[in-house]
């Protein structure tokens, strides 16, 4: 891996400091040449060098398309930014099943899409047993005792099955996000384990293609999982947090 | 023209397994009405309007007949009984049971009486449906016909009067078919909302009155635009009924609409959707309507390449269920999907086997294809090529409506520029690769054809085991889709009410009369 450059960058066109973008939209007037004049000071208002507008089609009766390259002139020194991560470092099944054996008892770990989510994938991916590009769901661990409660799924329901099963930890996963809504159910279900003392009894997380860790946290939840999250990787925060550590696999 | 070898005697024999499957439930259906049935039956008798509460009077009637453990007779019993004792109309009879102090609950009336008195209002509802059929069809041919596959775009911003601006979008741009998609509550209310409505999350709210919208919208696209754009939406969830009727008299089109899929995918309990999806499928037969089914969804939560077969095995399932609510193949737009994982070494031959495999098993249903969605990743420029790989499958192998592929996928509804940009992706690929399907052979013993014998052989062995423990318990122990679920699970079971001896509804006996 290349060293974090602690100086501003600019984009990379194809080199060192052209700052080249592509960018695409759509205004609400018909193509003409006044519309591609429209779209090149729009690009320019973007911050946008020299943009030249390399398409302009109607895509509805008074919209125009656009494409437009550009030299964008911002910067960004990715060594001066915070962001939070998930520190755990991604363990493999053996260990994961090792690390659970010292508990003496299983994980319990209950999943659902709440409120209007109808879209399973997500949760899915992470508890059901064929996991997601070939690293397998919690399921298919010995050491988990996995429940996954589906889509549509009310906070109050959820957390009465988390109490009724003993659960250790609460998977939420939203996938729309319309209006905010997953931010809101998230913190709904945080606000209603708080009213009834139980939020300290779970560790809750957070998961979706709209979500990371920093957005878990402002929810509320111990953590957040965001596109591209393997079910190891949550495997392994929930061991880390709940297991006691193993001798010759101290946590790095 | 390119073809998969076809055993027909297997096919044959999938079809007579899937007959003993749907006759089972069927028996189970004619024993049974629902809450939501009852209350498709006033509305089709002209019922309408909500209460001060915003209430539908038609959900108010059934729960007064359903509280009093009376629906068993049939609302039709009621509304008869109601109109003898003097109720000026079917709207003044159903007020009176929602909301008088004296209704008759016990009424003495008999199944003939009934049926006299509501003679002239079963054929006034008829009547409504027949005229909406036969006016959208006059409409509809004054436009030379599309090509196949129709070009089927959603719109879904949650505003009505949005959705109805970007239908025209996409109709400009070249869509076939236009969908709005719907709210992703609504499918487990246990009513449908009243009137236009303008906020919604992940779609907007089926209401007749957005119908009538969305259908001036696109008829007016429609004549301004040179071809006809269909109309479709959701007759799915504890409404499945009410929104077919809703449909047959609104003029749609299209409607997705499948005996399996609330159960699996919404967990709505088996003899709720069973019963439903039977009278909802009863209008829809009488409107002309085609129905989409839903199997796509199976491999979003299954393995497209080993469960590839299940979804050949419920489109066996579902067609015999249509066949049994009065559908003709024509109606069948019958769904399967594009969604094997694009990493796999020759995963468009699977694909392409797949879709050829169903084309030839289903040779006059108008075939759903649907796009990928699962391996969709937020790389809008590679899922634009994915989308083109799936476009080509369609083409080739001729497939009816495809929904169009949208890069967009995994990371938010599409926006005006993504349909258009699709629409003028497939237009290319259907275009450049119009005759491929007739140019082309398959390798006898190539990847395609032994893919397409392989499906072919493991959902008959599949129908086998259905057919053997029942789909019942064949849903019980995950069959389809991976998912779940028992017969007295799941929500809605509430709604589920036996028919006693004297159950009447004039209106569905004349749909079944109907051929």
């Amino acid at each position: 891996m290349s060293e974090l450059p602690n100086r501003p960058i600019k984009a990379y066109g194809d080199r060192e400091g052209d700052g080249m973008v592509q960018l695409s939209f759509v205004l609400r007037i018909p193509p003409s040449v006044r519309a591609r004049e429209a779209a090149k000071r729009f690009a320019e208002s973007h911050g946008l060098d020299e943009p030249l507008v390399t398409t302009m089609e109607e895509a509805a009766e008074g919209f125009s398309y656009f494409v437009v390259y550009g030299h964008s002139k911002h910067t960004v020194n990715p060594g001066e930014i915070e962001v939070p991560e998930v520190k755990t470092s991604v363990m493999g099944r053996d260990v994961i099943e090792k690390r659970i054996k010292l508990l003496d008892r299983k994980l319990v770990v209950v999943g659902a899409c709440t409120g209007s989510d109808a879209h399973t994938v997500g949760i899915d991916a992470i508890l059901n047993y064929k996991g997601i590009s070939g690293d397998k769901g919690l399921e298919s661990y010995k050491g988990f005792e996995a429940y996954n409660l589906g889509a549509q799924v009310e906070n109050d329901f959820l957390i009465e099955r988390a109490r009724a099963i003993g659960a250790d930890a609460i998977l939420v996963s939203q996938v729309i996000t319309q209006r905010n809504c997953h931010k809101e159910n998230g913190e709904a279900l945080i606000e209603m384990l708080k009213a009834q003392g139980l939020r300290e009894k779970f560790i809750c997380l957070f998961g979706g293609p709209r979500v990371d860790h920093a957005l878990g946290l402002e929810l509320g939840f111990d953590a957040g999982f965001g596109p591209g999250t393997k079910p190891s990787d949550v495997a392994s925060y929930l061991v880390d947090r709940l297991c006691p550590a193993y001798d010759d696999e101290a946590p790095h | 023209m390119a073809t998969v070898p076809l055993d027909q005697a297997k096919v044959d024999r999938c079809r007579e397994l899937a007959a003993s499957v749907a006759s089972d439930v069927q028996s189970f259906i004619d024993k049974h009405t629902t809450v939501g049935v009852e209350r498709t039956i006033l509305r089709a008798l002209g019922v309408d309007g909500v209460d001060g509460e915003g209430v539908s009077v038609v959900n108010r009637v059934i729960d007064r007949l359903h509280g009093a453990k009376v629906l068993g007779r049939g609302a039709c019993t009621f509304i008869a009984s109601e109109l003898r004792a003097g109720a000026e109309s079917v709207q003044d009879a159903a007020e009176r049971i929602a909301f008088g102090d004296d209704v008759d609950l016990n009424p003495g009336i008999s199944k003939d009486e009934t049926e006299a008195i509501l003679a002239p209002h079963v054929n006034a509802a008829l009547l409504r449906i027949d005229t909406a059929r036969d006016e959208r069809s006059a409409f509809r041919a004054s436009f030379p016909p599309s090509p196949e596959p129709h070009r089927y775009v959603i719109v879904a911003t949650g505003n009505i009067h949005d959705d109805a601006l970007q239908a025209k979008a996409a109709a400009k741009a070249g869509a076939d078919v236009v969908a709005v998609i719907r709210a992703t509550a609504q499918s487990l209310l246990d009513f449908v909302p009243h009137g236009a409505t303008t906020e919604g999350y992940g779609g907007t709210f089926a209401t007749q009155e957005n119908f009538k919208i969305i259908r001036a919208a696109t008829n007016n696209a429609s004549t301004l635009y040179g071809h006809y754009v269909q109309q479709t939406n959701y007759s799915s969830g504890l409404c499945m009924a009410e929104i077919a009727w809703m449909a047959a008299v609104e003029r749609l089109d299209m409607l997705l609409n499948d005996a399996m899929y609330g159960i699996l995918f919404r967990d709505i309990n088996m003899c709720r959707t069973f019963v439903d999806q039977y009278v909802s499928r009863r209008f829809i037969a009488r409107a002309g309507i085609v129905i989409n089914t839903g199997e796509d969804n199976y491999l979003t939560t299954a393995d497209a390449v080993e469960k590839a077969h299940t979804v050949l095995a419920s489109q066996f399932v579902n067609e015999a269920f249509a066949k049994r609510a009065g559908l003709k193949d024509e109606q069948l737009g019958l769904g399967h999907a594009y969604e094997i994982d694009p990493g796999i070494e020759n995963s468009f031959l699977l694909e392409l086997a797949q879709a050829q495999l169903i084309r030839q098993v289903f040779p006059v249903h108008p075939i759903k294809w649907m796009p990928p969605t699962k391996f969709k990743t937020g790389d809008i420029f590679q899922a634009h090529v994915h989308d083109a790989m799936f476009s080509l499958v369609g083409i080739a192998t001729k497939q009816s409506i495809q929904l169009l592929g949208m890069f967009s996928e995994a990371v938010h509804n599409p926006m005006l520029a993504d349909r258009y940009l699709s629409l003028k992706a497939t237009r290319y690929v259907h275009n450049t690769a119009n005759a491929l399907g007739d140019e082309i052979e398959f390798k006898a013993d190539g990847i395609v054809a032994n893919r397409a014998r392989q499906v072919l052989d493991e959902a008959l062995a599949m129908l086998e085991e259905v057919a053997r423990d029942g789909l019942w318990d064949a849903i019980g122990r995950g069959a389809f889709g991976d998912i779940k679920r028992t017969r007295t699970g799941g929500k809605g079971y509430a709604g589920v009410v036996e028919r006693s001896n004297d159950y009447v509804n004039p209106i569905l006996a004349a749909l079944e009369a109907w051929s």
